[in-house]
């Protein structure tokens, strides 16, 4: 069950070409699940800025001095998330979650490649050491268009059996996109199942790898969401449910975390014709 | 339900002023005047994580059309100053889902259900009307004829004072008596008035004022129009001082016409414009985005601003901005 919470700041710093910012937000962090997202208001309390600008849980700490901590990753790409990196500690900030479904783990324990593009390896770290906790074993793949939008990489060596890097220009580690080094990963550790987080078109490359493997992958999407709660139908997306048929889901309820195989991605952006409730003229 | 809302929580420890709150749209008494608007609340079922929807006057569905409907393409949001830009496009579970799940929990919940309904021609809304009659359990019907998300821009019933006139009349007729039909109407149009007093003559109990307002915005990385649906519906404060200007218009023009007032409101005192221009009640819309508890905070500073004013009862308020 989500919360709203009047937080406060508890630090902010620079990650790389990122930023990380820890708010003591009580009622978030002790249920938080790896995979789910925080909203937040930006811009202070009359701002012009109407859209919460949501991100996933980096880490939560359920007994800091304070209470309960949460932690979120962000790059600074517009207005509100420059308000964001300029904020001071103990200021408020009005923050909503834990949001969304998480990654579900594995019963017994397995060996899970974890795959991340930019600071989407964010959601990746709490995961790792949730599967870690049952006995799994991680491989950690990472990938950035350069070296300082790589996110985590020390921490990654730290808590996976092999960490592979790529970049786009070849900067640090393998010149390339992650789904250059994932096939070689998944072999090399006969992985059992595999998460994702990053842009669209790193899942749908990681997914199709992972299809055609024949190994489970869940991914965790980024999609545009204005309310982050399930009630604007702005970050919708054609998944296939049990039912076999085609709906448009919310990502913020439905997901962040999909079965890669139920997301249609060559139709992401139109209403499949054969999705429910189509426009007629073009079923 | 173990909802914490620490912002909203805080107030409640002082006692919030005494003064009646209560209101009327036509034959729907409501215990306070602020609701949810149309498309911003869903069915209430979100929101109820974050307060109790029973508390606020009523819950204002998503629009429900007779079949499901999976909306328009994405992108469907651009963020604009004080401000959004949506083409969702209706998207919707059908009239059969709506009254199988979502209206047994609001009238579960003890929330009040204003049923908004939406669609392609005047024989569907008179069914949906029909569907509802049958089902009971909705407290009024908004009567969507002012969707700017269509394909077809010929649909927008509210922007012609016939067309509008014909889809109430089909609805009031189809609904149960003791139900009132608000019209729910589009800023985009020359003379406000005209289509207000057309649909007041072809049955409606009240006016719904405003939807959103037809707009564009165009990325100028690809050169394109952001939307999918190129254009969308303009909501938030941005839109306020348009709809409290139709607000103040219809008022003048049908005094004795019950408004239920939405369009930019924000704070208390948002909503106490509204209801100086002639608002009985207002809807809280695409504030609920910015902050989920956003409808009972409003509905606790507008009490706040009443209190200030020297108001002891709510309705004293309704239109007081006319007065000489």
């Amino acid at each position: 069950m989500p919360v709203q919470v009047n937080g406060e700041v508890l630090s902010l710093r620079r990650i790389g070409g990122y930023h990380a910012m820890t708010v003591v937000a009580p009622g978030i962090a002790e249920t938080a699940k790896p995979g789910q997202f925080v909203t937040v208001a930006v811009g202070g309390p009359d701002t012009g800025m109407l859209m919460r600008r949501s991100f996933s849980i980096h880490q939560v700490h359920e007994r800091g001095v304070y209470g309960g901590t949460v932690e979120f990753v962000f790059a600074v790409v517009g207005r509100g998330t420059r308000w964001l990196a300029e904020r001071q500690p103990h200021e408020p900030i009005d923050i909503v979650g834990p949001l969304g479904r998480p990654f579900s783990l594995p019963r017994e324990p397995a060996t899970c490649v974890l795959v991340g593009g930019g600071y989407g390896t964010a959601p990746l770290f709490p995961l790792a050491e949730a599967l870690r906790a049952r006995g799994c074993r991680v491989d950690f793949v990472m990938g950035a268009a350069r070296e300082d939008k790589l996110f985590g990489a020390l921490d990654a060596k730290r808590i996976s059996a092999t960490l592979s890097v790529t970049t786009d220009d070849g900067s640090v580690g393998l010149h390339g996109r992650v789904s250059d080094a994932l096939p070689g990963v998944l072999t090399a550790s006969n992985a059992d199942v595999v998460y994702a987080c990053g842009p669209m078109g790193m899942l749908r490359a990681v997914s199709e790898i992972c299809v055609d493997a024949g190994i489970p992958c869940q991914i965790a999407v980024e999609e545009l969401m204005a309310c982050g709660i399930g009630v604007c139908m702005t970050c919708v997306l054609p998944v296939v449910g049990d039912d076999g048929q085609t709906r448009m889901v919310r990502s913020c309820v439905e997901g962040p975390v999909f079965h890669a195989e139920r997301v249609r991605f060559d139709d992401i952006g139109t209403i499949p014709a054969d999705a429910v409730g189509a426009p007629e003229a073009v079923r | 339900m173990t909802t914490m809302t620490v912002r909203a929580s805080e107030p409640e420890r002082v006692p919030s002023p005494d003064i009646d709150m209560s209101t009327r749209l036509g034959g729907f008494e409501l215990p306070n005047p602020v609701l949810t608007a149309s498309g911003c609340a869903a069915a209430g079922q979100e929101l109820a994580q974050f307060f109790d929807v029973a508390k606020i006057g009523g819950v204002v569905t998503k629009s429900i059309m007779l079949r499901p409907r999976s909306g328009r393409a994405t992108p469907r949001m651009a963020e604009t100053p004080s401000g959004m830009l949506n083409s969702i496009g209706l998207q919707g579970p059908g009239i059969d889902a709506f009254l199988d799940k979502d209206l047994p929990w609001l009238v579960e919940r003890g929330a009040r259900a204003v049923v908004s309904i939406a669609g392609g021609s005047v024989d569907e809304f008179a069914k949906l009307a029909a569907r509802l009659r049958d089902a009971g359990g909705a407290s009024m019907i908004e009567v969507n004829i002012s969707c700017p998300n269509v394909e077809d821009r010929g649909q927008v019933f509210a922007c012609d004072p016939r067309a509008a006139a014909d889809v109430v009349q089909a609805v009031r007729r189809a609904t149960d008596p003791g139900v009132p039909v608000f019209a729910k109407l589009s800023p985009d149009v020359t003379d406000i008035v005209a289509i207000a007093r057309s649909c007041v003559n072809a049955g409606a109990d009240g006016l719904s004022m405003t939807n959103t307002l037809l707009g564009l915005v165009i990325d100028t990385d690809t050169m394109r129009p952001v939307l999918a649906g190129v254009t969308g519906g303009l909501s938030g404060p941005a839109i306020r001082p348009v709809a409290l200007r139709c607000v103040w218009q219809a008022h003048a023009a049908l005094p004795d016409v019950p408004i239920l007032g939405m369009g930019g409101i924000r704070t208390g005192l948002d909503a106490l414009q509204f209801v100086l221009a002639g608002a009985s009640a207002v809807s809280v819309g695409t504030a609920t985005f910015h902050d989920p508890s956003a409808p009972l905070r409003v509905l606790r500073e507008l009490r706040q601003a009443l209190a200030e004013r020297g108001f002891e009862r709510f309705s004293d308020a309704v239109g007081r901005a006319h007065l000489a």
